[in-house]
């Protein structure tokens, strides 16, 4: 292969992660837009989401159709139960409390999947088949194409959900304001139990395309919620526009990092990216300086 | 004579909104001199532009003739500026003579290290710090509630409490961000006499309020401000007939006719 | 510094030298070995997270800075572990304000979320870095410290120096506590902007508390490190950060002695869980979650909140 053909390579395998990257940064995105939270557990549903699509397809032996629907119904009710038993209950907490409890709480899926599952790593056949499509010199996935597919798919359905429902325009409402909203008659504590709800929805999401590529196990949830954390930042807390170009960015990086420089420090890049733009611009490519400014954590 | 203060061209913009669009003015030592105008009008923008929350779009703030609109909020505590703020925030879960004690920080000098090794003079100039401490609690009245915790005093005690800790730093000039807000009158009525009793000291007052009778009783001269611009400025009697004020608060003018007549 | 602290303090002294008397059962010393070196750390952690609110989800890499530094030295470079130890602390503290510098300009998430970036890349380091720190395999022969010609080896020595040291730290952090720095960084917590006004340098003072806390957990690693003379990364990670931070909010955030009793606590607890070798996570993350939910501000105060209520 040459240079062109592995730089080629190198940036096919750099959308596929970085497209999930994305999706998890999407996640992130809507609960701080609608609640101003972190939700340092968002790598979890992903782990979970993962997880139990090989649950219902191995042992349930459920056909893949219904097991990737139905674990994306599971996984957005745990994302619901969450939020209503630790969350909701919690009058005016600090951040510091916040952080604590979301990292409890991922602690626990993790647990609860270690428990459930074991320590070893899954698969789950690519969607449709395995054999390499070769495109200008390099190899593309089929699976890659279904991650690409279903990530805009996604993408598409929150842009016709926030853009053109009711319910998405009144997150939205609750983002901007949240007092505002609440006295225009929309129930901020509902829209709080969506937006945790929706992200354990596309983070199961995000987790299931991943699987036949990368393998899943019970211990994936925290360095995705890190990186996915490092490209919501890149892009923009709150931005799901920069969500979505920043994963793609930090997923290119670290693939020509791993492939140029060395495998081993690969997971460092986004890590040292995360810092670099807390360091120098916190608001990201795409947020609005000021709104990190008065933003309040 | 010098003036202590001098607000040259101050602009202040946020985002689209121009708060403060281009404002002078200048305050004297052992004045009191008074911010009034509309909600809105970029009066607290203002206190917080000296107070160096945020910088200023453009122009100076120049303190005892230094130019301090660089300079962050601790150095210009030091330098002799305090304040108490509109929506009381003193140190919640601290206790009362601790709030004080605070405001006494940047008078005092004993480090990390110091404290480390509990140097005698470190005890010292805490029992200096103790003292003082308590001596402006006395000037406010809430002596008796020094080791009480800051959040289960009343909203007159907090605002009291305000004073002492920013007494604590013996400043040469205070803001004091609307002093009578959220307060009877007979308490607003004590403010003003706090008020009196903090300018004989000999410390400079420049205070933004509501409160058109403590503004006009305790003030020697009141500025007026309008969409971020000064529209009027001379003493108390003298803004009272000026026909640009009259024009812009002619609402409550014409309510408070109307409460005349009806008492 | 207060009467009760300081009775507190001969008590905790007394305590200290009369258990092995009374223990004899080296298999507990060696507990309360671990008991004390994880204290060091909670206590500094505490006094950045509880006292001046600043939040840390990465103190496991300045623990592993201080083992890994004073191991490599003392092996690789035949330093003698004292001098070790004594290097640890300038290279951790080091490395600390360097990135509490710019780190502690953040506030809340950013701030937890730029600290457990670090510890990752830290503990990415230790993994890669094979040449310096010999990878995930690690490496062993650490040498143990020497007083004189007198070897500390046994448990019973190991607990006289590490108990001892944390009485000291505890002095230290005390005095701080009780000083006009003490209340400069609870002001921190209660209004940063707020204390910026009344004229505290906050900037100066959380990358003080940051530095500070770093160089106890060095110091905590280097006693490590020497004591089990043998180190790899997997002690380094998030999980160990977690488990840190959750000694200090079970334990009692803005209390060292609370600290000290979630180290306590959540060292023996395991000991006791021995059979739910794997769970001890499960448990960690449903006590913490509990815990914050129900008594945020810790055992200890917690506790103490409910006999004062009772009376």
């Amino acid at each position: 292969m040459n240079l062109g053909d592995q730089l080629l390579q190198y940036l096919f395998t750099g959308i596929t992660i970085g497209a999930i990257y994305g999706m998890v940064a999407l996640g992130f995105n809507i609960i701080y837009s609608a609640t101003g939270i972190i939700n340092l557990a968002q790598g979890e549903f992903v782990m979970l989401g993962g997880m139990m699509m090989v649950y219902l397809t191995a042992i349930i032996k459920l056909p893949m159709v219904v097991s990737f629907f139905l674990s994306i119904l599971i996984v957005t009710m745990i994302g619901a139960a969450f939020e209503r038993a630790a969350i909701h209950p919690l009058k005016s907490p600090s951040v510091l409390t916040l952080i604590i409890i979301t990292v409890a709480a991922s602690i626990l899926f993790k647990g609860g999947a270690m428990f459930a599952w074991g320590k070893h790593t899954f698969s789950l056949p690519p969607f449709s088949g395995e054999k390499p499509i070769s495109v200008l010199g390099a190899t593309i996935l089929p699976q890659t194409l279904w991650i690409l597919g279903i990530m805009g798919a996604t993408v598409a359905l929150l842009i016709f959900f926030f853009g053109f429902t009711l319910t998405g325009k009144a997150m939205r409402a609750c983002a901007a304001n949240r007092t505002a909203a609440s006295l225009v008659g929309i129930n901020v504590r509902t829209m709080v139990l969506l937006s945790f709800a929706l992200s354990a929805g596309i983070g199961a999401t995000a987790g299931i395309i991943i699987t036949p590529i990368a393998l899943m196990n019970y211990d994936r949830g925290t360095m995705l919620a890190v990186k996915g954390f490092s490209v919501a930042v890149l892009g923009g807390l709150g931005s799901n526009v920069g969500a979505v170009v920043a994963g793609f960015i930090i997923g290119i990086m670290e693939s020509l990092g791993a492939g140029f420089i060395s495998s081993g420090y690969k997971d460092a890049i986004a890590l040292v990216v995360l810092l670099l733009v807390l360091f120098i611009r916190p608001s990201g490519l795409l947020g609005s300086r000021e709104r990190a400014e008065f933003k309040k954590f | 004579m010098d003036s202590i203060l001098q607000i040259e061209k101050l602009k202040k913009k946020f985002g689209g909104v121009v708060a403060v669009d281009g404002v002078d003015f200048e305050v004297n030592p052992h004045q009191i001199k008074a911010i009034i105008g509309p909600n809105g009008a970029g009066k607290t923008t203002i206190f917080n532009l000296i107070s160096r929350i945020y910088p200023p779009t453009s122009g100076t703030i120049r303190f005892k003739q230094h130019k301090i609109n660089e300079l962050k909020p601790y150095v210009i505590a030091k330098k002799g500026i305090s304040r108490t703020f509109q929506n009381v925030q003193v140190f919640e879960n601290m206790s009362v003579l601790e709030n004080v004690m605070v405001g006494r920080h940047c008078r005092t000098r004993s480090e990390i290290f110091a404290a480390i090794m509990n140097l005698k003079r470190t005890r010292d100039e805490e029992k200096r710090i103790h003292d003082y401490s308590l001596e402006m609690l006395s000037f406010v009245g809430l002596e008796t509630k020094k080791n009480e915790t800051a959040s289960n005093l009343t909203f007159q005690q907090q605002k009291l409490l305000e004073f002492a800790r920013a007494l604590a730093t013996e400043p040469d000039l205070l803001l004091l961000d609307e002093p009578a807000a959220g307060l009877s009158v007979p308490e607003a009525d004590e403010m003003a006499q706090f008020v009196y009793r903090i300018r004989e000291i000999g410390i400079t007052i420049l205070l933004v309020e509501h409160d058109m009778g403590l503004v006009m009783e305790v003030s020697d001269e009141v500025i007026v401000l309008d969409s971020g611009q000064v529209i009027a400025e001379g003493t108390p009697r003298e803004v009272q007939n000026d026909k640009a004020v009259i024009a812009v608060y002619l609402g409550e003018r014409e309510t408070e006719n109307a409460n005349h007549t009806k008492s | 510094m207060g009467k009760k602290n300081i009775l507190s303090l001969l008590i905790l002294a007394g305590v200290i030298l009369a258990l092995p008397l009374g223990l004899g059962n080296s298999y507990y010393l060696n507990v309360l070995v671990f008991v004390g070196i994880y204290s060091l750390i909670t206590i500094g952690l505490s006094l950045l997270m509880g006292y001046t609110g600043q939040i840390s989800l990465g103190h496991a890499a300045f623990f592993g800075l201080g083992a890994y530094t004073s191991g490599v030295l003392s092996t690789k470079f035949g330093v003698s572990p004292w001098l070790a130890l004594l290097a640890a602390i300038f290279v951790t503290g080091g490395i600390a304000f360097l990135i509490g510098a710019p780190a502690l300009k953040l506030k809340g998430h950013y701030l937890a979320m730029a600290t457990l970036a670090f510890g990752y890349i830290v503990f990415i380091v230790f993994n890669q870095a094979s040449s310096l720190t010999s990878g995930p395999s690690g490496f062993g022969q650490i040498p143990r410290f020497r007083l004189g010609n007198f070897l500390l080896r046994s448990d019973v020595h190991y607990y006289y120096l590490v108990w001892t040291l944390v009485i000291v730290v505890l002095l230290v952090s005390l005095n701080i506590i009780h000083s006009r720095v003490g209340r400069a960084l609870r002001s921190i917590h209660e209004g940063e902007l707020t204390a910026n006004i009344m004229g505290v340098n906050t900037a100066k003072y959380k990358i003080q508390v940051f530095v500070l806390s770093a160089v106890y957990a060095s110091l905590a690693g280097s006693l490590y490190a020497h004591f089990i003379t043998f180190l790899n990364p997997t002690p380094f990670g998030f999980h160990f950060s977690i488990v840190l931070v959750a000694m200090v909010a079970v334990g009692g955030m803005a209390s060292v002695w609370g600290a000290m009793i979630g180290a306590a606590l959540l060292t023996l607890l395991p000991e006791y869980l021995r059979a739910f070798q794997d769970y001890d996570i499960l448990i960690y993350g449903s006590i913490l979650l509990v815990i914050m939910m129900f008594l945020p501000q810790g055992l200890f105060a917690g506790i103490l909140g409910l006999i004062k209520k009772e009376r």
